[in-house]
């Protein structure tokens, strides 16, 4: 049976309900939805742009656990400032 | 005599608060102490039936409040032990009959009394969980390894945070071992990694439990089923006891081959 299922290419089921369960508690406690989140991402990038540059293709913005809090974690490659251009 | 007032809520119904109130009960008296038990599902109550004590109903929690009764004339005395009381909920009220404060006043008055307080709360996050949770020194948040259960307890998990009742402490109930061995149902593990909490208790899913509601006998009042054993252990970690947690997922091969169950 198993090795049927896993031909068929299933996942567990327990599988299923931990990873959707982390997904729910995370916008239940933070109250934050996935197009919240991604509006957050691009006025963050917007800002951060007006200082250093950036490219915006390669950041990310996740949500990490940590215990029952959650933790806002953003990984924000800078581009170096000597392959800039020189005026 | 100063009381531990302990509260049992879910979020979700169904999860078993009721069973285990009635056999945590059972478990503290049994260890020689003085308790308590609070149906607090006013309308909608329930432990009288599981504790095999409906048929001896005078007063009720709401009389109590509204000074119908003297507390101790609404506490009926369980005959099978030295020292277990239930007070009843009322049945024909609803749950706006009794506040917060009332249940802060009447614990205290409770306190001086007995060993333990225990506290059977409704489901929901409303007046009725509100009431059940004011007095208590400790909150135990029951779930089963399900998905809509483990969303509410971390839902009312949040809640006792905010409220300053936690730490909550976290019961498992009715875990499937089959199930999680083939995958299809959360493991322990997998639930405390979700929820993030103290973890008190983990029992079986027994059908022991449903004999035990058709009798009015709680299965903690002998010690064979599985789930009788779990509630006793729960038990006796509230006294400050450290007992190794039941490997329900893992029973050995013999026990299951002698227990005569696939």
């Amino acid at each position: 049976m198993e090795f049927f299922s896993r031909m068929m290419g299933r996942k567990k089921s327990a599988g299923s309900a931990k990873e959707r369960l982390q997904l729910v508690l995370i916008h239940d406690r933070t109250d934050l939805t996935p197009s919240a989140l991604d509006a957050l991402k691009d006025e963050l990038i917007e800002v951060i742009s007006r200082y250093v540059e950036i490219d915006p293709t390669a950041v990310s913005i996740n949500i990490a656990k940590d215990g029952r809090s959650q933790r806002l974690v953003a990984d924000i490659p800078m581009r170096n400032s000597n392959r800039r251009r020189v005026k | 005599m100063t009381a531990k007032v302990a509260t049992v809520t879910s979020g979700k119904g169904g999860v078993g608060k009721t069973t285990a109130v009635a056999n945590i009960a059972v478990g503290l008296a049994s260890l020689g102490q003085r308790v308590v038990c609070i149906d607090g599902d006013i309308g909608l109550r329930n432990l009288d039936v599981v504790l095999g004590l409906e048929n001896r109903i005078v007063y009720d929690l709401v009389d109590v409040v509204e000074g119908r009764c003297r507390l101790r004339q609404a506490m009926i005395r369980d005959k099978r032990l030295p020292e277990l009381y239930l007070i009843p909920a009322a049945q024909t009220r609803d749950k706006s009959a009794v506040s917060p404060s009332d249940m802060v006043r009447l614990c205290d008055e409770l306190r001086q009394e007995c060993d333990w307080i225990l506290i059977d709360s409704p489901a929901g996050i409303e007046r009725g969980f509100r009431n059940s949770i004011a007095a208590a020194d400790q909150v135990l948040v029951m779930t089963n390894p399900e998905v809509s259960a483990v969303r509410d307890a971390d839902r009312v998990i949040g809640i006792l945070d905010a409220e300053e009742k936690g730490p909550a402490l976290l019961v498992i109930n009715r875990i499937k071992p089959a199930m999680v061995k083939r995958g299809d149902m959360l493991s322990v593990e997998d639930v405390l990694d979700l929820l993030a909490i103290q973890l008190v208790g983990i029992v079986p899913e027994d059908e022991n439990v449903i004999v035990a509601s058709n009798r009015g006998t709680p299965m903690a009042f002998d010690n064979k089923s599985k789930a009788g054993q779990a509630f006793h252990n729960i038990a006796r970690r509230l006294m400050g006891e450290v007992i190794p947690f039941m490997d329900v997922e893992n029973q050995g091969f013999f026990q299951r081959i002698f227990s005569g169950r696939k």
